[in-house]
């Protein structure tokens, strides 16, 4: 996308989210989908992170919880398993932690910098006194 | 009229591809794109959707990038429920006369706009459109404040909140006005369904935007929205506070049909006291000093009698 001077803006400006047409939009996940340069999930937010979310997929229940509650569409779940987080679009705002049921917890917060093999390694016990 | 999208449960509701996308530029943590993803999410129909100005629309549509995946459009702060209202007649007309390419497919029509775009600026408009029963659902991402523009009152604000033009200090303790109880003006259009809804409770979200998809007439839906930025508190804590504001009865959680109708659809097992809400918000951190302390329990007491008033209604069905 070239850049634009403020004054160089088309009046009623239309974007098209696709390169060609998706008949079937709501059988159609994002990784299916072909997205043009003007849909904001080719761009990226990684760099607003400070923490990061780690997932621990030994401890995951497949609650959904952490789905339902991202406001940054992050959480790729396909066939009712959750996979991943997508670190594209993360935003490291930490809610997905904070409604993650499981003890331990299956997602946690680290260091954008942290090394997640290592954090994955001491991940930590069960903590008995919570009910 | 299409077959409803059945979502029994969470893992269910899970399958559902988003029509919202990541990288917009909202808040980390806001409950804006939390409620968007649950009602689009809702329904399986093509979707005509605007947003008045609000962070949601600023955020969402930066030039060069949109970040939904159905039919949106933007105007001006006052008229997004005018906007989708307009393009529900367009599509009634065609149909009627026969010139819609695909006439089976059944678009949904609904408007997204802030507090600030519904409570004050966009009043008149969305009065309009309840009136003239066009066949839309608007939605009030209801964050008390000017938001988008640095925090402003609202007459969504609550009493005893601090805003940038309603500020805490020597003399005064915020905003003195309590806020607009809009879904009672609303529903006194007698508009088909009225509702308040929040993000922490999915399932009640979702079935309550079912409902207003299913019925023939305007929905005014009004839901609570937690906003780390103007509500002070930590972006991870959304969650939390959302289930604070309807545990506490702050954002009692019903609904009205036919204008008549009171249905109260979720009703704390464990009630939280109104002190605890405020307290784990910044904009209310003066309230806690000993001269305000009175505010609390006035705070307390408007939310009990808001409560009984509810109930009354409900058993009334007035």
């Amino acid at each position: 996308m070239a850049n634009k001077g403020w004054d160089e803006f088309e009046i009623g400006a239309m974007l098209r989210t696709f390169n060609g047409k998706i008949d079937d939009i709501v059988g159609t996940h994002q990784e299916n989908r072909a997205y043009s340069e003007n849909s904001s999930f080719v761009a990226s937010v990684a760099d607003w992170r400070i923490n990061k979310p780690v997932f621990n997929k030994d401890f995951c229940i497949d609650c959904q919880f952490c789905w339902v509650y991202c406001p940054d569409v992050s959480i790729i779940s396909r066939d009712k398993k959750m996979i991943g987080v997508d670190m594209d679009h993360c935003k490291g705002c930490g809610v997905c932690v904070e409604v993650c049921p499981t003890n331990p917890k299956s997602l946690l917060m680290f260091p954008e910098k942290a090394d997640e093999e290592t954090e994955l390694a001491a991940w930590p016990a069960k903590n008995e006194e919570k009910k | 009229m299409s077959e409803m999208k059945k979502i029994k449960n969470l893992k269910e509701f899970s399958t559902s591809a988003d029509r919202f996308e990541g990288a917009n530029l909202l808040c980390p943590g806001c409950a804006h794109s939390i409620i968007v993803r649950e009602v689009l999410n809702a329904t399986n129909d093509d979707l005509i959707l605007s947003a008045s100005t609000g962070c949601l629309e600023v955020c969402t549509a930066v030039y060069p990038y949109t970040s939904w995946d159905a039919s949106w459009i933007h105007i001006g702060f006052e008229n997004g429920s005018t906007a989708v209202a307009g393009a529900e007649t367009m599509y009634k007309a065609l149909k009627k006369k026969g010139r819609l390419k695909q006439p089976e497919r059944n678009p949904k029509f609904v408007s997204f706009a802030g507090d600030g775009a519904s409570y004050d600026i966009g009043f008149q408009w969305i009065s309009g459109c309840m009136e003239r029963g066009h066949n839309i659902m608007h939605i009030v991402l209801d964050n008390e404040v000017y938001a988008n523009t640095g925090g402003q009152r609202s007459s969504s604000t609550p009493i005893g909140s601090s805003a940038t033009t309603s500020p805490e200090g020597r003399r005064s303790y915020g905003e003195k006005r309590n806020k607009k109880d809009m879904i009672s003006i609303m529903a006194s259009h007698h508009i088909p369904y009225a509702a308040q809804v929040a993000p922490n409770k999915w399932k009640d979200l979702v079935k309550k935007i079912q409902h207003g998809f299913s019925v023939d007439g305007p929905v005014f839906i009004n839901a609570v929205s937690p906003c780390t930025t103007e509500w002070k508190f930590d972006p991870k804590d959304t969650m939390h506070l959302a289930d604070l504001a309807t545990d506490s009865l702050v954002f009692p959680l019903y609904e009205i049909i036919d204008g008549h109708e009171l249905n109260i659809t979720y009703r704390p097992k464990d009630l939280v006291p109104v002190e605890e809400y405020l307290a784990a918000q910044g904009r209310f951190k003066h309230l806690f000093k000993d001269e305000y302390k009175y505010l609390i329990k006035e705070w307390q007491e408007r939310v009990d009698a808001n409560w009984a008033y509810l109930n009354r209604r409900e058993e009334a069905r007035v």
